[in-house]
């Protein structure tokens, strides 16, 4: 066979026509058509099948995957309530400001977007340190800041260049505000970023869209108020994760505004009288318990820590000797002294230790049965004989080292445990201390030796291991100006609903009143307490007041004098020191405040405490504001002799 | 066969196939309206695409009317204008980088492997037409080397849709032609002997990574598995009846690209469920159905082969495109005639009917 004839022949076995056959190619045409058609068919029917495959049998697994494609559970934070003093007076609100974010998720490369970013504002290495820090605790679809507050000028100079930067956004947010800065700070508390501390402990739910949370002070006792509740909503976003439209929207619940109790021009003048001492002052309404001022000094500003508080100015803050950011009204433990004087006192009524009338005789010292160590008085001489009375105005020591002799610590303890000392008042701020009333159990526990009858001496006049806050002793006096009658103090007056502007006032926290045997008692101490300031210690306040005033001096000694700190003739003058105490409520004929007064290393409480006090009951009780402002006062050297002599 | 009323007259003076004709303005229109949905709602695309088919129709009215003897007349010149234009746009193409597909004539831009969709089947159905079939040795060599040489030219530069719907073509015409079964056999043995040497030695990584990518696409769920991932997402949430028109979210949110394009069935299979796809599907059997059987009624071995090879690469299209939205294949570039948004496939689609129209209402004029 040739290679020709070879080419020429059919493939295949089967016979097949040589020549051109138009019915034999018709009909071999449509029997393949016919077996394309089948083809046909059978590929339609695979891609039917697939789709049955994906439409029916697997639907739920790719409408779930598709629902997860598009639609994206947004928080809506609500509004944080303002805060107001008892009259109005803004205390903190929220402005608007803007921020600006980045969301890791868009960014292709983030070392080269932050480069780009610090090239048109500044950025700190503490910025992108906290942003860092944010971006890994966030999911990458969300945005972590990395910086605030940025001015009209920077958001300019972004604004041009933004669409060219993916994921970097401007955002509006509403930035806490103290407009009082200083003032009263001590009691507002702040608001701060969330710590990680504190998101162990929050409802995350409830807390996502918010970043910031009260830290101390009312912000953080009545956080839940304030914040309101957070709104959800469902948004449909496309394939780059920007939001569409809302599906569907829970509104957020904004939160509720604060009055406080406090009243800021009183708070003003208490700031000020206190103002070149370490210490604090308490006034609380003994009538209902409402705290009308509630100074520390010294106080700091809290704007700053509302975004994060630098470092260096937090270390500052935080080390100074003054220790500025304390509380001392609520956290600051002092020996009472001689304020504790007149509680004593009823205590000795109370348990028939002494009556109005038995008497002592003082002559300058005290001594124990069988001891010859002897318990001085603070006056050299001696009171010579004294009675309650006369005991309390002249804060006679040996009166009352003979009064605790014979009541002795447990009926002390049982007694003043009932006025609030030792423990909580439970006022509405976070973290009161309850300081310390010594009992012979606590001693056991906390040292090895036993109670010694010397240790009661020193409980008598306020002394050795007894520690009180300023607000356990106006607490106290409040209780005594009402005869019993207890409340617990409270800064928050009422709660308003920001719609419907509708004020809500807190009733007042009664607490068990406290009951003696004889109600002549509450006057008997009294009446010593008024005779301190008519002719005792505290004689020269009683000079010109306008309304009579029962109060109580007191002193407490320093003790602790740093162990190894250098030789510093004024500072440590400054640190011998004795604290000034005073504790007063007016008019006593219908109390209405009561005040404690502490100055550290003020020297004795009749000269520096109780005058503080005055002007702090003459402000309130005589509307006394007129030379104070109720804003911090700017620095006092003005600008123009800065420059002059500089 | 032949009807007397109106109508009919009028589509026997127009040469236009009734049945096939509505087939076809079912599928377009039906097109345009799922393209206002996955084009976002754009009256400006559905424009656009609305005077593309128009422009298809109106190709396909002008080739009707032209007798198929004028196509065999010239096939062969067609052919080789094409493989020429191939080559230009090769040595073009070797200047200017990565424009290797498109020749700019100035006033046009376009593809000359697109011709070849066309011209291939021409040149088959001419080479075989005087031929002996079932085809000889030497015949069925030369068919080879008729569609082969397009086949690597257009694969070169490269176009792999476009070289699988050239090959394709001519595997069709061959098989048209009554190629043996014993042959085809033997052929697809040899050819699932070579996909293993095909993948080691002559296969590329990336190429390899696609086939890896389809066979599990979420391997790759942000690069090259994407598309089909979410194109699956797309349909399987569509249901038995679909979310109903413009409520696909998948396709107007951008999470399937090219919703409007190449993945345009998977927009519609969101939209329209499963009963809405299978319609299609079955609309598009009927149209490929309706024209086997134009193409059996064909008077001659030019005329029947030609319209076959057409016809199949309708399907072909068809079949591709939904089963690789469906991940039943691998992501090749073919649209879904008459659906997908854009032109060049379009013209020569309706070009391809406009042939198959003439040559159905022709068919007792044999082309010699």
């Amino acid at each position: 066979m040739s290679l020709e004839e070879w080419l020429n022949r059919p493939p295949g076995e089967d016979l097949l026509a040589r020549e051109k056959d138009n019915t034999a190619e018709s009909e071999l045409f449509f029997r393949r058509a016919l077996v394309l058609l089948g083809v046909v068919l059978a590929a339609f029917l695979a891609v039917a099948s697939r789709l049955v495959y994906l439409q029916v049998l697997h639907h739920e697994q790719f409408s779930t995957l598709s629902e997860n494609n598009r639609v994206r559970l947004q928080p809506l934070p609500p509004t944080r309530g303002f805060i107001f003093d008892r009259n109005g007076v803004l205390l903190a609100d929220n402005l608007a400001s803007y921020h600006l974010e980045i969301t890791r998720e868009q960014v292709e490369d983030l070392d080269a977007t932050l480069a780009e970013l610090g090239q048109r504002i500044e950025l700190t290495d503490a910025d992108i340190e906290r942003f860092q820090k944010l971006s890994r605790r966030s999911p990458p679809y969300a945005g972590a800041p990395l910086r605030f507050r940025l001015t009209d000028e920077e958001i300019a100079r972004l604004a041009i260049d933004l669409y060219r930067l993916p994921g970097v956004e401007i955002k509006a947010d509403l930035t806490r505000r103290y407009p009082l800065e200083s003032r009263g700070a001590h009691i507002l508390g702040y608001v701060g970023r969330i710590n990680e501390d504190e998101l162990n402990r929050i409802d995350p739910g409830q807390y996502s869209g918010s970043t910031h949370i009260g830290k101390v002070g009312v912000e953080s006792f009545y956080e839940d108020t304030l914040r309101g509740r957070t709104g959800w909503q469902q948004v449909e976003t496309n394939a780059e994760g920007r939001p569409l439209r809302i599906l569907s929207r829970t509104p957020p619940v904004p939160g509720q505004h604060l009055y406080l109790t406090i009243d800021m021009r009183l708070q003003a003048v208490a700031e000020k009288a206190l103002e070149g001492y370490n210490g604090a002052i308490v006034a609380l309404d003994p009538r209902n318990g409402e705290v009308l001022a509630l100074a520390s000094q010294p106080t700091y500003d809290p704007n700053p820590f509302v975004n994060g508080i630098d470092y260096a100015s937090y270390r500052q803050l935080n080390t100074s000797k003054d220790r500025p950011l304390l509380n001392r009204a609520l956290r600051g433990v002092y020996p009472p002294g001689s304020t504790i004087k007149p509680m004593m006192a009823l205590a000795g009524l109370e348990y028939g230790v002494v009556n109005r009338y038995s008497g002592v005789y003082c002559p300058g010292f005290y001594r124990l049965p069988g001891s010859s160590h002897r318990f001085r008085d603070w006056k050299r001489g001696g009171h010579g004989s004294v009675g309650m009375d006369r005991a309390i105005a002249q804060s006679c020591d040996v009166y009352f080292y003979d009064l605790a002799f014979n009541l002795g610590i447990d009926r002390i303890h049982e007694f003043l445990d009932k006025l609030s000392f030792g423990r909580q008042t439970g006022i509405d701020l976070s973290g009161e201390k309850g300081a310390l009333l010594p009992s012979q159990e606590w001693k056991r526990r906390m040292h090895k030796h036993g109670w010694f009858a010397g240790d009661t001496l020193s409980v008598g006049i306020g002394q050795g291991y007894f520690l009180a806050t300023p607000l356990q002793l106006a607490h106290a006096a409040a209780v005594v100006s009402q005869k019993g009658i207890d409340f617990k103090p409270r800064v928050l007056l009422a709660t308003e609903d920001p719609g419907a502007r509708v004020k809500t006032l807190e009733a007042p926290r009664s607490l068990p009143p406290i009951k003696v045997k004889n109600s002549q008692f509450w006057d008997t101490i009294i009446a010593g307490m008024i005779h301190v300031v008519e002719g005792g210690t505290a004689y020269r306040i009683g000079i010109g007041a306008k309304y009579r005033i029962a109060g109580k001096t007191g002193t407490a000694q320093v003790f602790t004098l740093g162990q190894g700190e250098k030789y510093n003739a004024r500072q440590l003058a400054k640190h011998l020191l004795d604290h000034a105490l005073f504790i007063a409520f007016a008019p006593v004929d219908d109390p209405r405040i009561a005040v404690a007064v502490i100055a550290e290393h003020g020297g004795g409480g009749s000269k520096t405490a109780a005058p503080i006090a005055r002007k702090v009951m003459d402000a309130w009780l005589l509307n006394k504001y007129d030379e104070v402002s109720i804003a911090p006062e700017p620095p006092s050297a003005p600008d123009e002799d800065a420059h002059g002599t500089e | 066969m032949e009807r007397n009323n109106d109508d009919g007259k009028l589509f026997k003076l127009i040469r236009l196939d009734a049945p096939l004709l509505l087939g076809l303005l079912t599928l377009s229109g039906l097109g345009l309206i799922v393209l206002y949905s996955a084009g976002q709602q754009n009256m400006d695309l559905v424009l656009g695409q609305g005077m593309r088919l128009g422009l298809g129709f109106l190709i396909m009215l002008a080739l009707a009317q032209a007798p198929p003897r004028y196509f065999r007349l010239w096939s062969p010149w067609i052919y080789l204008t094409g493989i020429l234009l191939l080559l230009a746009v090769m040595i073009v193409g070797d200047i200017s980088k990565g424009a290797q597909r498109w020749l700019d004539l100035g006033v046009v831009r376009f593809q000359p492997s697109e011709i070849m969709k066309l011209a291939v089947p021409m040149m088959m159905s001419w080479f075989f037409a005087d031929k002996p079939l079932p085809p000889r040795w030497l015949h069925l060599l030369g068919g080879v080397m008729i569609t082969a040489i397009p086949f690597i030219l257009i694969a070169e530069q490269p176009d792999l849709g476009t070289a699988l719907v050239v090959g394709s073509a001519g595997a069709f015409a061959l098989f048209l032609a009554g190629l043996s079964w014993t042959i085809m056999f033997g052929l697809a043995l040899l050819l699932g002997g070579a996909v293993p040497l095909f993948w080691t030695f002559v296969m590329h990584d990336y190429q390899r990574q696609r086939v890896l990518t389809f066979l599990n696409p979420e391997s790759d769920p942000l690069g090259s598995g994407y598309h089909i991932i979410q194109s699956k997402i797309a349909i399987g949430s569509g249901g038995i009846y679909g979310r109903g028109w413009l409520n696909g979210t998948q396709s107007h949110l951008d999470f399937l690209p090219e919703g409007s394009t190449d993945f345009i069935f998977a927009a519609f299979s969101e939209e329209f469920g499963l009963v809405g796809a299978c319609l299609l599907l079955a609309l598009y059997f009927f149209i490929i159905a309706r024209s086997l059987y134009m193409a059996a009624c064909a008077p001659d071995t030019y005329t029947r082969l030609l319209a076959g090879s057409l016809t199949l690469i309708f399907f072909l299209y068809a079949f591709v495109n939904s089963g690789m939205v469906s991940g039943l294949l691998p992501v090749v570039g073919l649209p879904l005639p008459l659906f997908s948004y854009g032109g060049t496939s379009l013209v020569t689609i309706m070009a391809g009917f406009g042939i198959l129209m003439s040559v159905y209402s022709h068919r007792r004029t044999p082309t010699r």
